[in-house]
């Protein structure tokens, strides 16, 4: 009826995936990520699609597994404690090279913690998800049409480098509702030679596996991953530059949190402060070169975060510790007003109040 | 316009129905001397009438709600006071059902009493933007789904078909024949087409029985 449809962040995630080709989920359910089962659960059969409710966390990422090994587009989604049930078979995962789309919509943590705003799980989400030495492409949207598009954006990703993309979002961008595209796909063709298909007596058998026997061929193995993952630092970050052209103080933040600092900073350029940010708009690759190079001009960070400082470590590396970085944040599931954050960018190091 | 004593909310999740409710309850309180506002929401955690606790309290509005409404806890409890909508005959409320059969499940709890009372009605709030209930069939899928869950008939049906913050006019204008289809397959009047407040002055003398909302503070 119209091009345009009003959509929950949660529910523009499972139609974005439907549209990528997605045909395969797997989930258990935990609030506050519910409407992207729900919606699949709707959508799946109509469309010759699996739906399934598995018993655990635990087995939905095992089927996640299984079925990326045959070669199709798969998902999962949770919420972080239901993560931390799913790391296990991330890992397998990464030890198997195959592709998934994972999406978290975070609560406060930890342990069962809450069910508000959160972007607690920012350390586990890009510093691997598992144990074993491994990397997640790591998608933050900032709006419910991001969801969809970050969404597509993921499978691509994920299909392109055999691993997990994570979609990294909060309890706000699950739930809140905004107009949205829905996102035209262009078919892009992936070489999915290694999947287990049957080798109908006519080739080799493929073997999917994270088990290996030598040594010699595990840390093979590793040092080609790595390399592989250097190639995506190379060229997938992806971030957004806001009033950054003259920035004296630039501000680092995703997600709801970077909705929240625009606001300051529109605020704060009122009243003469030349504030500017960065968001990320992939948490792995981080966007190093941007934060890199706003070092060279700028003279104080600061990152705005739903949590007690993740990001931060991060925003320093990148910087070489070049310049202060201060952190402005709230946790819990509280979301910060753009009225603190505007305080917190007035008291920034060389800032206007020091 | 006119309501019955009861006023029931229902509809697919995220179809506007606690907006609506909110707004309705404030249009009854101008004329009824006691006006209460029931979230019986079992489904959703987020976005309850709790969110509306001091305005609907400073316009002398009872807000029946869950404690747990706003909270950590996720629970789909309701209070004992929801009962007061069938038991004091003198109030006049209006009652937010959460999204879908699912929620509509715990209306079942109140039928009896509601049936044996008779003042009262039950809406289907459909907004066409949506992607489940873009077309009048998936529309009067849910509508069926609800009716099952909650052993009662609709009576009526809102449209409140927008699209956030880019509803233009022409979107309400062009719903109509989408909520019209609904009416006319499921025998049912078209109770009232809901818009923002901005928009009514460009729907006057278009569209029939218009009611404007005020929209509750979200986050930009």
């Amino acid at each position: 009826m119209a091009d345009k449809v009003l959509m929950k962040g949660n529910e523009a995630i499972a139609e974005a995936a439907i549209m990528a080709g997605c045909r395969h989920y797997f989930g258990y359910p935990i609030t506050p990520q519910t409407e992207v089962a729900a919606y699949m659960a709707k959508r799946m059969p109509k469309i010759g699609g699996v739906f399934l409710q598995a018993e655990s966390e635990i087995a939905a990422i095992n089927m996640v597994y299984g079925v990326s090994s045959t070669g199709h587009r798969v998902m999962t989604s949770s919420s972080s404690p239901g993560i931390s049930l799913k790391s296990e078979g991330l890992s397998y995962l990464a030890g198997a090279d195959l592709p998934a789309l994972v999406v978290n919509v975070q609560r406060g943590g930890p342990g069962l913690g809450g069910i508000q705003p959160s972007q607690s799980d920012y350390f586990q989400a890009t510093k691997g998800g598992g144990h074993g030495d491994f990397r997640m492409i790591v998608l933050a949207p900032a709006s419910v049409q991001e969801m969809a598009d970050l969404t597509v954006k993921g499978f691509d990703l994920a299909d392109e480098y055999r691993m997990t993309a994570m979609i990294l979002a909060d309890g706000t961008m699950g739930q809140m509702m905004e107009p949205v595209e829905i996102p035209k796909i262009e078919k892009k063709e992936f070489d999915k030679s290694w999947a287990v298909t049957g080798t109908g007596m006519g080739r080799k058998h493929n073997i999917v596996n994270s088990l290996s026997l030598a040594p010699a061929e595990l840390e093979r193995q590793n040092f080609e991953r790595f390399q592989r993952y250097g190639r995506i630092q190379e060229k997938e970050a992806m971030w957004e530059e806001y009033r950054m052209e003259d920035a004296e103080y630039c501000l680092v933040a995703f997600g709801i949190a970077a909705r929240v600092t625009k606001a300051a900073i529109d605020e704060a350029r009122k009243k003469g402060i030349r504030a500017g940010m960065i968001r990320p708009i992939t948490l792995w690759p981080f966007p190093e070169k941007a934060l890199a190079a706003a070092a060279e001009k700028c003279v104080s960070f600061a990152t705005v975060e739903l949590n007690m400082g993740q990001m931060i470590d991060d925003v320093r590396l990148a910087i070489s510790c070049k310049r202060p970085v201060k952190l402005i944040h709230r946790a819990g599931g509280i979301i910060p007003s753009p009225e603190e954050v505007l305080r917190g960018i007035e008291n920034m190091e060389g800032g206007a109040e020091k | 316009m006119d309501f019955k004593r009861i006023v029931i909310f229902s509809g697919h999740y995220g179809s506007g129905k606690t907006n609506i409710a909110v707004n309705v309850a404030h249009h009854l309180k101008k004329t009824r001397p006691r006006v209460a506002i029931a979230d019986i929401d079992i489904v959703n955690p987020y976005f309850r009438t709790e969110d509306s606790r001091e305005e609907l309290e400073r316009d002398g509005i009872r807000l029946i709600a869950s404690p747990f409404a706003g909270s950590n806890v996720d629970l789909p409890a309701l209070p004992d006071e929801v009962y007061a909508i069938t038991d004091d005959i003198g109030l006049s409320a209006v009652v937010d059902v959460g999204g879908d059969d699912r929620g509509a499940l715990a209306l079942g709890r109140w039928r009896e009493g509601l049936m044996a009372e008779g003042d009262w009605e039950m809406l289907m709030v459909v907004n066409c933007f949506r992607p489940l209930t873009r077309d009048a069939d998936s529309a009067l899928e849910v509508m069926a789904e609800i009716q099952a869950a909650a052993g009662m008939p609709f009576t009526g049906v809102v449209n409140n078909s927008n699209i956030g913050d880019d509803t233009a006019p022409r979107d309400v204008l062009s719903s109509d024949g989408y909520a019209r289809e609904i009416c006319r397959r499921a025998g049912l009047p078209l109770k009232m087409t809901t818009a923002k407040a901005e928009l009514i002055p460009y729907l006057e003398g278009k569209i029939e029985n218009l009611f404007p909302l005020r929209l509750q503070d979200k986050i930009r």
